[in-house]
């Protein structure tokens, strides 16, 4: 699968017997222990495992959860206060599901901004790139769907809201906002197809994990240094190298997500979705997770409706352009001294953006959201194509090894295995 | 960071005290993955509300009638309430333990002092549909699935059901009172 | 270069200012005033509730406020709970008999009303939320079973880059806001209008609620101690900040399983991942050590 030739010889005559049948020891052998990493891959490359193992805390608690969830109007408010109080552990199910959410948008974010800082976009990873996309698009669906269900004023009304904007849609708005509610208003039939689409999504999004992984396994991972591997020193063996690394950078991440479920479970979310949905009485600023903050200032920083939508979802979309859009041959900000200036002012960007999203729409408040929405967009479609033009890079080092030790020095220690390729092989 | 030569000083006191904080470590990354597991497994269990709801629950006998039966649920299983007529009681202390599939006294289907009351759950004991009572040739209830009768204090007199219908847990409050789901109580043998 | 060096931290300044030039005023977000920061026991990494306290707030609760609030949530059954106001479960098993429950339909098919179990919700004051309404001048008061995660505040547009951190963080919004509106009721200033069924109070968001002022000095009595002596001051003051650690209680009743499982899974997970940090050194010294972080030729950049 990833083009190395598996090293893995099975030992016992059972072992032999199935691998002959069903090759998945040898494919795990390849992709996961002798797999090639790059030597000089920094906590940035980590973040890949934290998300695979968040995906699977939000699919186990998720699973659980539904055990005891009730989708329907009138009683998914109760239910998800019974799991709170009368399940054993609810209340660690609970906030665990909430705030994993959270800190699965905080692992995709760090891992998008590695991305684009080290031009992981770029040839030959363009497909990986767009497949993270992807999953990406996915997951704002998944935790859209997933607000809605608690069935709190701000699930009612951000589910009334978001609909609201898909009527926009010219000749089939109107349709799709009809399939989504299963009725003329967000209601019982709106939150019980929520909960299924809900309980789907993950699933799909495991499977496009796949396909991400496996166009990784092709290219080879990038580095910090954005030059490919080319000698055994490069790389290293998956495990235990990235292995240990990975699970350390997890445990450190658990941190994180224990003081957010332990001692703060309710600061990343919305008072108000503690008040039962309520129709007729709206809340006074609606805002949805922070996660969405920055997609909801570029929403409401266009006057007319059909243009916000348009908007926001292009500034999703405009990502998948990235491999295309940027002209420079360098993939790494580390050999692009001006470029690198940019994308620290982008991730400023967008951090204003998010703070304005949580800001009431008046005032002052607007036209920073135009100005900020400009600068996003300006990003992709000047600065990327224009630097790339006119920006004189770093020479580039000579290989992985002397990017970190320094031309003329060695390193020691083994790299790769003798009779491992030295990198994956790249077709085309 | 880069340029460490090799050659530790001390190898295999080294190589122990690697193997040991790895040991620890991987010690610890197990400890805690069946740490995460408990509280999956533990929350499947019934709720604190179940556990509540299944509280036990007071029967008044007053209004019941002789040869009434009546019907009532605790922890959501069918359980019969049935006064027996004095001829009922006579016939049933009557019958011989052998003519019984599964032998029991009169006195042990109920409590001491209070021979017309019977308290029982209301499922076949074959494969557990609701036997329809006052019918079969026994003064008590023929399951209409597959033919078992019981007799008037719910032992079982003709299968396929093996055992007699099973008797919860149930006391007298007072003469007109019982308490289903807790022993203890006057009249408790 | 020099240029782009002097460009880019021109902006990031000229980005710090807009942002924390925002006024730092104890003011929420919207000018009105901010409800007193109260020092709860259950707050904090190590809080935990004061049972004499909850059980004194659940008295308010009953006396007072549950003529019109619901707490439907709420069992009778959970004031026995560990973690709680940890009534015995015969005082419980008491309470719940001087409440008549709503059950049926019974074997004629009518409605009855029969004394409460532990098991049953505290039942509601109003049959449903419209006679609720029409019984309080148009506006249902709020059920009380979740409302201390409900209620909140803003005090200040970045108070939330600190308020999540280790003993600096804040997270009892909800209980403040509560004491805060109880003690609230004052005297309207002189250009504010105060529309007819409305009542000024300082925090309430807009100034005007349609509850009256719930409660005075010495409404509630509370039990004294061997004494005979008052154990708390039976004021506004002290009846609020009751009411709120029980309406904390009320809406989060495993709190102090929360916090006490949450710092053992916390030094859990720092000791291993110190015991990890050890692995990962020991296992890369066979390939010469980690060799990321800022290369050597980007430390003369800055």
């Amino acid at each position: 699968m990833s083009g190395t030739a598996s090293t893995y010889v099975p030992k016992s005559r059972v072992a032999k017997w199935f691998e002959s049948r069903l090759p998945i020891v040898g494919l795990v052998h390849s992709s996961f222990i002798a797999y090639p990493v790059p030597r000089n891959l920094n906590y940035f490359w980590t973040f890949g495992a934290i998300l695979a193992a968040f995906l699977g805390i939000q699919i186990i608690t998720g699973v659980w959860l539904a055990m005891h969830y009730e989708p329907s109007a009138t009683g998914a408010f109760n239910s998800v206060e019974k799991i709170m109080r009368d399940v054993n552990y609810g209340w660690l199910l609970r906030y665990a599901h909430a705030n994993g959410a959270s800190m699965f948008f905080v692992a995709v974010y760090v891992h998008m901004f590695r991305a684009l800082y080290y031009g992981s976009y770029k040839a030959p990873r363009e497909v990986l790139y767009i497949l993270g996309v992807i999953i990406y698009l996915l997951m704002m669906a998944t935790a859209f769907l997933g607000y809605t269900l608690p069935w709190g004023q701000m699930s009612f009304w951000g589910a009334t809201v978001i609909t609201n904007i898909l009527a926009a849609i010219p000749v089939v708005g109107d349709t799709i906002q009809s399939l989504l509610w299963g009725g003329y208003s967000v209601g019982n039939p709106t939150v019980n197809r929520f909960f299924s689409l809900h309980y789907l999504l993950p699933w799909m999004i495991a499977g496009v994990v796949v396909l991400h992984v496996w166009a990784l396994h092709v290219t080879g991972q990038n580095n910090p240094a954005g030059i490919p591997i080319k000698s055994g020193k490069d790389a290293v063996p998956f495990t235990p190298y990235a292995t240990v690394k990975d699970v350390f950078a997890t445990v450190v991440f658990m941190i994180l997500f224990a003081w957010f479920l332990f001692f703060m479970p309710n600061y990343l979310g919305h008072a108000d979705n503690y008040i039962q949905a309520n129709p007729a009485v709206t809340p006074a600023h609606i805002v949805p997770e922070w996660y969405f903050l920055p997609f909801y200032a570029i929403l409401r920083a266009v006057p007319d409706k059909l243009g916000g939508v348009i908007l926001m979802f292009s500034a999703v979309i405009i990502l998948a352009f990235a491999p295309w859009l940027d002209t420079s041959r360098i993939r790494s900000c580390n050999y692009r001294p001006i470029y690198r200036q940019f994308m620290w002012v982008f991730l400023g960007v967008c951090f204003v953006l998010g703070w304005l999203g949580s800001q009431p729409p008046e005032g002052g408040y607007v036209i920073a959201s135009q100005i900020c929405t400009a600068y996003y967009f300006a990003h992709f479609l000047l600065v990327m194509p224009l630097c790339g033009l006119f920006e004189t890079p770093k020479p580039l080092p000579g290989s992985i090894v002397e990017s970190v030790t320094g031309p003329g020095r060695q390193i020691s220690g083994a790299g790769m295995p003798a009779g491992a390729a030295a990198a994956p092989q790249v077709k085309g | 960071m880069a340029n460490t030569t090799a050659a530790p000083a001390d190898a295999s006191h080294d190589g122990s005290r690697r193997d040991f904080l790895f040991l620890a470590t991987g010690a610890g990354l197990a400890v805690g993955a069946a740490a995460v597991a408990w509280p999956f497994v533990s929350s499947m269990a019934p709720d604190a509300d179940v556990i509540a709801a299944g509280a036990p629950i007071e029967v008044d006998l007053t209004p019941i009638q002789d040869g009434q039966i009546v019907n009532v649920f605790w922890r959501g299983k069918l359980i019969f309430v049935r006064k027996l007529t004095s001829k009922e009681v006579t016939d049933m202390k009557g019958v011989p333990l052998s003519a019984m599939i599964e032998p029991a006294a009169f006195d042990s289907r109920v409590k001491n002092g209070h021979d017309q009351w019977l308290v029982v759950y209301g499922n076949c004991t074959h494969l557990g549909c609701v036997p329809i009572g006052h019918q079969g040739n026994f003064e008590g209830w023929a399951c209409p699935c597959h033919g078992s009768q019981f007799d008037a204090v719910g032992r079982v007199r003709r299968g396929p059901a093996p055992i007699n219908l099973p008797i919860p847990p149930y006391a007298f409050q007072t003469d007109t009172k019982i308490r289903i789901g807790e022993m203890g109580g006057k009249g408790e043998a | 270069m020099a240029m782009t060096r002097v460009l880019s931290t021109t902006l990031a300044a000229a980005m710090a200012a807009l942002l924390l030039g925002a006024p730092a005023r104890a003011e929420d977000a919207h000018g009105g005033p901010v409800p007193p920061r109260v020092s709860w026991s259950f707050a904090g990494m190590f809080g935990r509730f004061d049972e004499a306290q909850l059980q004194r707030g659940f008295q308010v609760y009953k006396e007072v406020c549950s003529a019109c609030h619901s707490m439907k949530l709420v069992s009778f059954r959970n004031l026995a709970q560990e973690g709680g106001p940890h009534f015995s479960a015969s005082q419980v098993k008491a309470l719940a008999a001087t409440y008549q429950v709503k059950d049926g339909p019974n074997d004629s098919g009518e409605m009855f009303e029969r004394p409460g179990r532990p098991a049953d919700t505290f039942p509601a004051p109003f049959p449903n939320d419209q006679a609720a309404a029409a019984a309080n001048g148009g506006k249902a008061p709020p059920d009380f079973s979740v409302i201390a995660k409900a209620r909140t505040f803003s005090r200040g547009n970045l108070t939330f880059l600190y308020d999540w951190l280790p003993f600096v963080g804040y997270t009892e919004q909800g209980p403040d806001y509560i004491h805060g509106l109880l003690n609230g009721y004052k005297e309207a200033p002189k250009d504010f209008q105060v529309p007819d069924g409305g009542h000024y109070n300082l925090y309430y968001p807009g100034h005007i609620i349609a509850m009256p002022p719930p409660i005075s000095d010495g409404q509630v009595t509370y039990a004294k101690n061997d004494q005979g002596q008052p154990v708390v001051p039976e004021t506004v003051e002290q009846y609020g900040k009751d009411v709120s650690a029980f309406l904390m209680w009320a809406a989060e009743p495993h709190m102090m399983d929360r916090k006490a499982l949450g710092f053992r899974v916390m030094l859990f997970l720092i000791i291993l991942a110190g015991l990890l940090y050890y692995v990962k050194k020991k296992v890369w010294a066979d390939v010469g050590g980690e060799v990321h972080g800022l290369q050597p030729e980007l430390h003369k950049a800055w």
